[in-house]
C-alpha cells in the first residue's frame, strides 16, 4: 500500500544546539492507526510539528500524500488535521465560531451543516454557541479534535489526545479515532499511554532521543519482543523454590502460593515441557495454571532501557 | 490565493472588536473628546487661530492622527500577539495560508477598526467644530495609507514582543510622545527655528501635516514629502514583515 506521509531524513537542531530529531525516517500507510510511542523529549511533538509545518527542519525531506511540504505546502497542509498536546484555544470565541474559522483558514468553503455532524459527533452541539472559556477540559479537548476535523481532513495527528482526560471521554475519543479510520483517515498518535497504543495502534513506531528505533506491526511487535509468563497455582504453598528448579526463571509469591516462570516465546526451546517435568519429578503440584502475554507497555520500557 | 482564510481571520478579527467595542469604539472616542474639550477648549481660548484656522479645528486632523497611529499599532499587534501568547498559532501556522496572505488579513482587520475609529471621531469633532476637507480624497488616502502603514508596524511589534510589557513598550514610550511632539496640537512653525529643525526628524510632524493639508491646504511641510515620508515608512514595514516571514523569526523554531 502506498504511504501517505514519507519523512526522510529528517533532522532537527534547535537554535540552542539541542539536537532533538537525528536522521528520521519513517513512512505512514494509508488509512492506518499509527502510535508513536517515547519518553518525554524523545523528539514526538517536534517530528508533527515540522510536518505540519509549525517548526522548520534542519534538513530532510516530507512528503504528504505526495506533495512536499514546503514546494507544494497549500496541497499538503490541507490533507493534515492537528490536534495539538496544549489545550490553545481562543478562549472568548463561541464553539460554533470557531469550528467554521478554522474550516476557512482551510480554504474550504462554509457548509454549516458539516460542522454540525462534527460537533455533534463530539457531543459539542449543545455548546455550540458557547464560549470556549466556559467550557470543562474534555470539551475543550472534544472542540480542539472539532477544529482539526473541520477541514475534512485525510491525516490526522493526535498529539498525547487523552492526556489529563476521563475514562469515559477516553473511551469516546477512541471510539471516535475507529470511526475516523472507518472512513479512511489515516491517524497517527503519540502517546504515554501504552494501552492506548495497544488497544488501537495498526503498527507502533518507538522514538528515543531523536531517533526511530523501531517500527513495527504492533502484533508482530508483541510476538516478536513479548515475553510470556506462566502462572502455577500450587496446591501446596513452598517457603522456597526447590534447588532442582533454580536454572529456571521462577518467582515465588510472598505467600509461597504461586510460581510464576518468565520465559521468551520466540526462543527455541522456552523450558516449560522440561519445566513440567521437573516440577512433577519434584513432587511440586499444582491445582490451576494460566498463562499471560507481556504488556506493550512492558515492550517499550524494554526497547528503551535498551538503548545506550 | 486563499481567499477563504483571508476572509475567515478577517471576519474574526472584526468580530472581535465588535465583542469589545466598549475597549475598540467607545474608549478612544471618549479619550479623544476630553483632549478635543481640554486642549480645544482650555488652549483654544488662548490661540484663537493658526494659518487662518481656528484652533479647535485646526487640532482635529492631529486627533484623529493620534488615534489612528495608536489604534493602528495597538490593533495590530493584539492580533498577532494573542495568539502567540495563548499558543492558538500553531493553527495559522500549520494552514495553507502564505505569508502575504496572514498580512493582508491582519493588517486589513487592523487597519479597517482604526480608519473606522477616526471616521468616528471625524464625526464626533464636527459636533464641536465647523470642518471643511479641500481634498477628501488625499484625506481619505492618508487616512488608509496611514492605517495600513501602522498596522504593519503593529504587527512588527506583536510579532517582536515576548510580554504584554514589550507589547505596550514601543507604543508608550515612541509612538505617543513622537505624536504629541508631531506637531498634533501646534504648528511646527510656532517652534524656535532649532527646535523646528530638531522637529523634521519625526516621522509623525510629516503624518500629521499632510493630513492636515487635506483639511484646510496648509501644512507645516509640503504635502509630497509627506506622502514620499509615509510611502517610505510603509515600504520598511513591508520589508521587516517579509524578513520576518522569511525567516520564521519568533513563529516558527
Amino acid at each position: 500500500m502506498p504511504s501517505i506521509l514519507s519523512i526522510s531524513g529528517v533532522s532537527k537542531t534547535y537554535a540552542t544546539g539541542f539536537t532533538a530529531l537525528k536522521e528520521v525516517n519513517l513512512d505512514i500507510q494509508r488509512g492506518e492507526i499509527f502510535a508513536l510511542l517515547g519518553p518525554n523529549g524523545a523528539g514526538k511533538t517536534t517530528l508533527i510539528s515540522i510536518v505540519c509545518g509549525i517548526v522548520n527542519r534542519s534538513s530532510g525531506t516530507v512528503t504528504v500524500d505526495g506533495h512536499d511540504i514546503n514546494k507544494d505546502y497549500r496541497a499538503a497542509r490541507s490533507l493534515i488535521g492537528l490536534v495539538p498536546q496544549e489545550l490553545t484555544i481562543d478562549a472568548f470565541e463561541s464553539v460554533w465560531a470557531t469550528v467554521n474559522y478554522s474550516r476557512g483558514l482551510f480554504g474550504k468553503p462554509a457548509n454549516h451543516g458539516f460542522v454540525e455532524k462534527v460537533l455533534r459527533d463530539l457531543s459539542l452541539w449543545d455548546k455550540k454557541d458557547a464560549k470556549a472559556i466556559t467550557l470543562s477540559g474534555g470539551m475543550k479537548r472534544r472542540l480542539m479534535i472539532a477544529k482539526a476535523l473541520s477541514h475534512e481532513p485525510r491525516i490526522l495527528f493526535l498529539d498525547e489526545p487523552t492526556a489529563g482526560v476521563d475514562v469515559e471521554l477516553r473511551q469516546d475519543m477512541w471510539a471516535m479515532v475507529r470511526r475516523l479510520r472507518e472512513d479512511g483517515v489515516t491517524i497517527i498518535l503519540t502517546t504515554h499511554y501504552i494501552e492506548e497504543a495497544e488497544a488501537m495502534a495498526d503498527r507502533v513506531g518507538v522514538i528515543n532521543r531523536g531517533e526511530i528505533i523501531l517500527v513495527e506491526n504492533k502484533a508482530e511487535l508483541m510476538r516478536k519482543l513479548g515475553r510470556k509468563r506462566l502462572v502455577l497455582e500450587l496446591r501446596n504453598p513452598l517457603t522456597s523454590i526447590p534447588e532442582a528448579l533454580s536454572r529456571y526463571a521462577l518467582e515465588l509469591s510472598p505467600d509461597g502460593g504461586q510460581l510464576t516462570y518468565t520465559y521468551d516465546n520466540q526462543a527455541e526451546r522456552p523450558g516449560v515441557a522440561s519445566l513440567m517435568r521437573d516440577l512433577e519429578a519434584g513432587g511440586i503440584q499444582f491445582r490451576d495454571i494460566d498463562t499471560q502475554n507481556s504488556s506493550l507497555e512492558e515492550i517499550f520500557v524494554n526497547l528503551v532501557r535498551r538503548e545506550p | 490565493m486563499n481567499l477563504r482564510a483571508v476572509w475567515a481571520i478577517y471576519r474574526m478579527e472584526m468580530a472581535r472588536a465588535f465583542r469589545t467595542v466598549l475597549q475598540s469604539i467607545v474608549s478612544p472616542v471618549i479619550s479623544t473628546s476630553l483632549y478635543f474639550v481640554v486642549f480645544g477648549s482650555a488652549i483654544g481660548s488662548r490661540i484663537t487661530e493658526i494659518d487662518g484656522i481656528s484652533y479647535g479645528a485646526f487640532i482635529v486632523p492631529g486627533l484623529i492622527m493620534l488615534s489612528l497611529l495608536t489604534q493602528s499599532i495597538s490593533n495590530a499587534s493584539f492580533a498577532i500577539y494573542f495568539p502567540k501568547f495563548v499558543g492558538s498559532i500553531y493553527e495559522l501556522l500549520s494552514a495553507p495560508v502564505s505569508y502575504l496572505e496572514i498580512v493582508i488579513a491582519y493588517v486589513g482587520g487592523a487597519a479597517t477598526k482604526s480608519i473606522i475609529l477616526g471616521l468616528i471621531i471625524l464625526a464626533t469633532a464636527s459636533l464641536f467644530v465647523p470642518l471643511t476637507i479641500l481634498h477628501p480624497f488625499w484625506m481619505l488616502a492618508f487616512l488608509v495609507l496611514t492605517a495600513v502603514t501602522f498596522s504593519l508596524f503593529g504587527f512588527i511589534i506583536g510579532i517582536w514582543a515576548k510580554s504584554f510589557e514589550q507589547l505596550q513598550l514601543v507604543p508608550l514610550l515612541i509612538i505617543t510622545p513622537l505624536t504629541f511632539l508631531g506637531g498634533s496640537f501646534y504648528s511646527i512653525n510656532m517652534l524656535p527655528e532649532v527646535w523646528r529643525t530638531v522637529t523634521l526628524f519625526n516621522p509623525v510632524v510629516y503624518l500629521i501635516s499632510g493630513f492636515r493639508w487635506s483639511f484646510y491646504g496648509k501644512s507645516d511641510v509640503s504635502v509630497g514629502v509627506s506622502l514620499g515620508m509615509t510611502v517610505v515608512f510603509l515600504l520598511v514595514c513591508i520589508t521587516i514583515v517579509a524578513w520576518i516571514f522569511r525567516t520564521g523569526y519568533r513563529l516558527r523554531s
